[in-house]
């Protein structure tokens, strides 16, 4: 078992928890081009190495950051969007 | 008999020749590089080779030959898919791999036993009839079965009548099947090797020289390399592979597991899918079962196992066969797949012009080997994306054409 550390609910297995994938700069709607919109949707980090990505522990509904190395699959950090610097 | 076989044994003619020459010393130039030694690239190299008349190519392979997801595949072969232009593509894969043994004198063994893929509910059967008219009308051989058609094709399958995941139908598609994974890729190794294509074993690339907008030479563990065109297929490593020459894919990297049973006496004559439970079982020759299913559910480049996807691979092939519950696992893999976001493959060209794409192949990749190879080789011989490779180009993510194939591919969604 996985255990990943929830902000909000403190370590847990990480069955409980969905990924959605790694933090993206949403682009200004006012400004943006069709490619920027094409980058947003369809791009994401995925360099090996440390990833800041999106998780959302299910039971409590409760969406927060990590900071994970994904190739060795250890998790750096978990915190509070509102953490984020 | 045995005074032949003596004869041979102390002839010039034995031993016999390995298929596959060592790794030569590296040349100073190749007409066409191939980054990737698994069997996209080498059947890549051996259309080159064979049918394009370009024998300068060398294929540089970080680790050993079809060490990658070529072995780690669960070698299913079919084309049931459900747009136009996946269902055009995967087809004429299954009618290259129908030829296979023969062109490459070297027997894959294909076994063309059929594919049943299972609904649990009304909806998934909707889904189906739109992907059996859709293979239906582009000359595929696939249908929509009904219950009583579901047990005659798998006898032994809990129906789950009255229960939660009630077979209601099935989508059968006669043109699936099987073939040996690592003969695929011996057969393309071993007849490019023999018409001068040259294998490189533990060449990794480190870094790939622009001059302008080309790439100039490739820089390798073991030294520099000019080259004409470059191919990158190198399935799990493709992302990294490829921003190394400047190109960021649309892709991410997730572990795929499987894992393989005991033998037994033969009770599974076709391979058997079910989408609700994300679990797909093949019985193989030698009788073992292999259990296959959805991708890990994050980003990660590794290979190893989990506890987790095995436990949920394991539930699903005992709720569909429940006998198989005191059935010992004897082995245990897993893949690094490069998903893209339409669960489509990337083929053809690159923002670089001499470089081109053979990417994405995420869960979907092995079945696509020897169509994958011939029309990449005919797009780097010829300089032009024929029209059967143009919609799966990296730039339709720009213009927001998307190809679809979420819903037919079982192992991931």
């Amino acid at each position: 078992m996985k255990i990943l550390t929830c902000p909000m609910n403190g370590p847990r297995n990480i069955d409980e928890f969905q990924s959605f994938g790694p933090m993206r700069e949403a682009p200004d709607p006012e400004v943006a081009s069709d490619a920027d919109w094409a980058r947003y949707l369809f791009q994401a980090e995925n360099q090996p190495g440390v990833v800041v990505e999106w998780w959302r522990h299910v039971p409590s509904n409760y969406f927060f950051l990590a900071e994970r190395d994904i190739v060795t699959n250890r998790v750096l950090r978990t915190f509070d969007p509102g953490e984020a610097e | 008999m045995p005074l032949r076989l003596l004869k041979y044994g102390l002839s010039r003619r034995y031993p016999v020749r390995g298929d596959l020459p060592p790794t030569p010393d590296l040349r100073p130039a190749y007409d066409v590089v191939i980054v990737g030694g698994g069997g996209h690239g080498l059947a890549c190299a051996y259309y080159l080779s064979r049918y394009h008349g370009i024998r300068s190519v060398a294929v540089l392979e970080k680790g050993w030959l079809a060490g990658g997801n070529t072995a780690r595949n669960t070698t299913t072969i079919r084309s049931n898919y459900i747009t136009p232009e996946g269902i055009a593509f995967y087809r004429e894969g299954v009618q290259l791999f129908e030829e296979m043994s023969r062109e490459l004198d070297f027997n894959v063994m294909f076994s063309q036993r059929g594919q049943l893929t299972l609904a649990h509910s009304e909806a998934t059967l909707r889904s189906f009839h739109l992907r059996a008219e859709m293979g239906r009308h582009l000359g595929t051989r696939i249908e929509v079965v009904d219950t009583k058609g579901v047990e005659a094709l798998a006898p032994l399958l809990h129906m789950d009548y009255g229960g939660a995941l009630e077979i209601v139908g099935g989508l059968w598609h006669a043109d699936g099947g099987t073939a040996r994974h690592d003969a695929v890729a011996w057969g393309y190794a071993s007849q490019a090797a023999r018409r001068g294509v040259e294998l490189h074993q533990r060449t990794e690339v480190l870094a790939f020289e622009r001059v302008g907008e080309r790439i100039g030479a490739v820089l390798t563990n073991r030294g520099r390399i000019g080259c004409g065109n470059v191919l990158i297929a190198c399935g799990g490593m493709n992302y990294p592979v490829a921003l190394k020459a400047g190109v960021e894919l649309p892709i991410r990297n997730f572990p795929l597991q499987a894992m393989v049973t005991q033998p037994l006496k033969p009770f599974l004559h076709n391979l058997v899918s079910s989408v609700s439970l994300h679990t797909y079982l093949v019985q193989t020759d030698r009788g073992e079962v292999v259990i296959g299913g959805g991708s890990d559910p994050y980003q990660l480049y590794s290979t190893r196992s989990t506890l987790d996807m095995k436990e949920h691979l394991a539930a699903g092939a005992v709720h569909l066969f429940p006998f198989l519950k005191s059935v010992q696992l004897t082995r245990q893999w897993a893949g690094i797949t490069d998903m893209t976001p339409d669960y489509s493959p990337i083929m053809g060209a690159s923002p670089v012009e001499n470089l081109w794409l053979d990417c994405g192949w995420g869960t979907w990749g092995f079945k696509a080997t020897p169509v994958a190879g011939k029309r990449m080789a005919e797009t780097i011989a010829t300089g032009r994306v024929p029209a059967i490779l143009k919609p799966f180009a990296l730039a339709r993510f720009g213009s927001f054409r998307l190809l679809n194939e979420m819903g037919a591919t079982a192992a991931s969604h």
